[in-house]
């Protein structure tokens, strides 16, 4: 029999349930704006050596000759000066809930943080403003070799593993919000998984951004060893604010030969905040790299993970869900890039307007000469719910090599008077009707989480979905 | 015009369960019902038959309250209330039903989870008071009996609401609603078109089951084919929009023999292009 979606409490809004905020207490907070006296004194609060101050200084060189993109979202608004770079919270990091200072502790409790990694997750990693706050990993796979800590840690404890792989798939060049990142970031997660681990129970990080104008710009660096696995999952939230916030994140990530990669994001930032987010990963022979993206909130997200396939028999998938409502755009997609034969890709978007909301979906698949037999299929599928709502797709296909099987489809419905009547006429609500429907339409993605994330999403999407009938 | 006043003749001078008064109701600018009137009581099952586009749809679905039916004028009285005013759900919660001609696809959405929402909705669930809400151990038990009695195997609730559904598994799903919402007034309209002659057999199997003193019926057809299965007490014949002749039983098969010849060039009878199926 299936799985019935539990039914949750409705009336609750984001504002009280991921909205609210802590008074802003710190131990460092650096001024606010971005110059080269900020990012040394950043490096020098890390106490990091020299060549990450030196990366981080030339990375700034970057960012400041860079343009802003301007083929996607709207990111005129965006004063790089009125933000705040880094925010330390608390000083030290605590390995138990009890060791985090009582207010950041009990802002993660009212998350459901504590509470899901003493029901489902193997480690748990909790960022707070710039720095992370709480770490933890099961002893028996630290016992197997697994390395699972912030990325500044891990600079100080691996560092022959770190400077081999940081900013290898992502360099500062790649573009503005990535040099961004590489000039200023702080926090994010490391890991490890050495040959032949399968890291069966998931892994998660919680990114909360709390101070108002804040920039989070974690880093995120994961290498999957050989044959082995992982299953990352990212949750974010942040309080709403008048003014915007920005969150620029660069995941770098390395699937060597016959391991899988899966990393989940459900993104539910306030809808003040900027979520301009770079990741990719590279897969190796017959290595498997999954992308499942999910995002709800944020005012505008630009995110297209990608994949490059550089060995035979590699093969990456990207499924994407983006919610915009009123005032938000939401620009995802996916990218996959067949460098070797016999490579294969998948992306699947899915998005939803209501209210005057935006998505896009923008991707590109790009297959070199010589990828013989490679395989890629991309579907866009868009749901409005109303006709101010709006949905584009920006699709590209650059392909160089003639052996290839290459599909895509695009499918644009409204939430249809027949749907409604129907489920009307069983006795459900309107309201709950255009929820249903919507939740049936991301299933694809829904199912593809834990239970636990499932549940949350649906519950998401209903709150989302209040005060869109009327 | 006197043949418009249907009356069934039992429970004279007491007020009917279910009454349709002088319903006018147009489509798109166009009038298409042009007063209708038609009691039901409960316990009672009614046959409205009638050529195509005499109006047939137009009534089923201006019943259930389809936005895109206006009405005109008239009232429809159940339970005391006029739910002309009333939206779908709440017609739902106050005892009607509609097997559609039509089921509409919801993808992603199990028949398990439609079929438990459509249940809790009725019991006047709304996602707090878990009392409300009815037991894994009931909801299965209550499947269980009723999906017996249609031939429907346990696959079918994890698949999505009619999406990828033959004729006849649709219109068994939709009487499988029916069941387990137990409504007073239901309305079947075209239950038997796309059906093999088996799951005729089973639909009509589950219908007859339901039949009792708690629920009067409408049937709406086409073709007399489905009333050798359910046996209705009462035909009344619907064309261009009006009633023009009702009668008991025998009128079934007069129209069998006869066709609406009488007000229109087709035949009453299924093709036998259609019956082969």
């Amino acid at each position: 029999m299936a799985t019935v979606i539990p039914r949750i409490d409705v009336g609750d809004n984001y504002k009280e349930k991921y909205g609210f905020f802590d008074p802003e207490k710190f131990v460092f907070k650096a001024k606010r704006g971005l110059n080269a006296d900020v990012v040394k004194e950043i490096s020098w609060m890390k106490t990091e050596p020299e060549w990450m101050t030196k990366f981080r200084l030339r990375s700034l060189q970057t960012f400041e000759k860079k343009e802003m993109p301007t083929w996607g979202a709207d990111l005129s608004k965006i004063d790089f000066q009125n933000i705040y770079y880094y925010l330390k919270s608390t000083e030290k990091q605590g390995k138990t809930w009890d060791d985090v200072p009582a207010d950041i502790k009990n802002t993660f409790d009212r998350l459901g943080v504590p509470q899901a990694e003493r029901k489902f997750l193997a480690g748990v990693a909790a960022q707070y403003e710039s720095e992370v706050v709480y770490h933890s990993l099961h002893k028996e796979l630290e016992a197997k070799g697994v390395i699972f800590l912030d990325t500044d840690s891990a600079l100080k404890q691996h560092p022959d593993l770190f400077k081999q792989y940081f900013g290898t798939v992502i360099p500062p060049a790649d573009n503005k919000l990535a040099a961004l990142n590489s000039a200023v970031w702080s926090g994010g997660s490391f890991i490890y998984v050495p040959k032949g681990v399968k890291v069966e129970i998931p892994l998660q990080a919680y990114f909360r951004i709390n101070a108002e104008n804040m920039g989070q710009f974690e880093r995120t660096l994961i290498i999957c060893d050989e044959d082995s696995f992982v299953h990352y999952i990212e949750g974010c939230t942040a309080p709403i604010y008048t003014t915007d916030s920005l969150h620029s994140a660069v995941v770098e990530i390395i699937v060597k030969r016959g391991a899988r990669c899966r990393y989940t994001t459900v993104q539910n930032w306030s809808t003040n905040v900027y979520n301009l987010v770079t990741k990719r990963a590279v897969a190796y022979g017959d290595a498997t790299m999954e992308w499942v993206d999910g995002n709800l909130g944020s005012q505008i997200t630009m995110k297209y993970p990608s994949i490059y396939l550089m060995e035979p028999g590699a093969k990456g998938d990207v499924l994407s869900v983006a919610f915009a409502g009123k005032g938000q755009h939401q620009d995802a997609g996916g990218k996959a890039v067949h460098v070797a034969p016999n490579t294969s890709s998948n992306i699947v978007s899915k998005s939803i307007s209501k209210a005057g909301g935006r998505t896009s979906y923008r991707g590109l698949v790009k297959v070199y000469p010589g990828a013989k037999n490679s395989k890629s299929f991309v579907r866009c599928d868009a749901l409005l719910l109303d006709d101010e709502s709006r949905s584009d797709t920006y699709p590209t296909t650059e392909v160089d090599e003639p052996q290839v099987r290459i599909g895509h489809e695009a499918t644009v419905s409204k939430v249809s008077d027949e749907q409604l009547f129907y489920l009307q006429s069983r006795g459900i609500t309107k309201a709950e009707a255009e929820t249903m429907i919507v939740n049936g339409f991301i299933e694809p993605f829904t199912k593809e989480l834990p239970i636990e994330y499932a549940v949350e999403l649906n519950r998401l999407i209903q709150l989302e979905m209040i005060g869109s009938v009327g | 015009m006197a043949l418009n006043e249907v009356t069934t003749g039992k429970n004279m001078g007491t007020v009917p369960d279910f009454e349709i008064k002088d319903l006018r109701v147009s489509v798109e600018g166009r009038e298409i019902l042009k007063g209708v009137s038609l009691s039901v009581n409960k316990g009672e099952v009614h046959a409205v038959m009638g050529p195509n586009g005499s109006g047939k749809s137009t009534l089923s679905h201006t019943l259930m309250g389809h936005p895109n039916y206006k009405v005109l004028g008239g009232q429809v009285f159940f339970k005391g209330k006029d739910i002309l005013t009333l939206q779908p759900e709440q017609r739902a919660k106050l005892g009607m039903f509609l097997a559609l001609q039509y089921p509409v696809v919801v993808p992603g959405i199990t028949m398990s989870n439609f079929l438990r929402t459509a249940i809790n909705a009725k019991r006047g669930f709304d996602g707090k008071d878990k009392s409300k809400s009815i037991s894994v151990k009931d909801f299965r038990a209550l499947l269980k009996s009723e999906m017996a009695v249609l031939r429907m195997d346990d696959s079918f609730l994890s698949r999505y609401v009619n999406e990828g559904f033959s004729g006849g598994e649709k219109k068994r799903a939709e009487i499988l609603q029916m069941a387990v919402l137990k409504p007073e007034i239901a309305i079947l309209d075209e239950t038997d078109s796309g059906l093999d002659i088996d799951s005729i057999k089973f639909v009509s199997d589950a219908v007859n089951k339901m039949r009792g003193p708690e629920l009067g019926v409408l049937i709406i057809t086409h073709y007399t084919r489905v009333l050798k299965f359910i046996k209705p007490d009462y035909v009344h014949v619907l064309v261009n929009g009006e009633f023009v002749r009702s009668g008991g039983p025998e009128l079934a098969d007069w129209l069998e023999a006869k066709g609406y010849s009488e007000w229109v060039k087709e035949p009453a009878k299924a093709p036998a292009a259609l019956e082969a199926k």
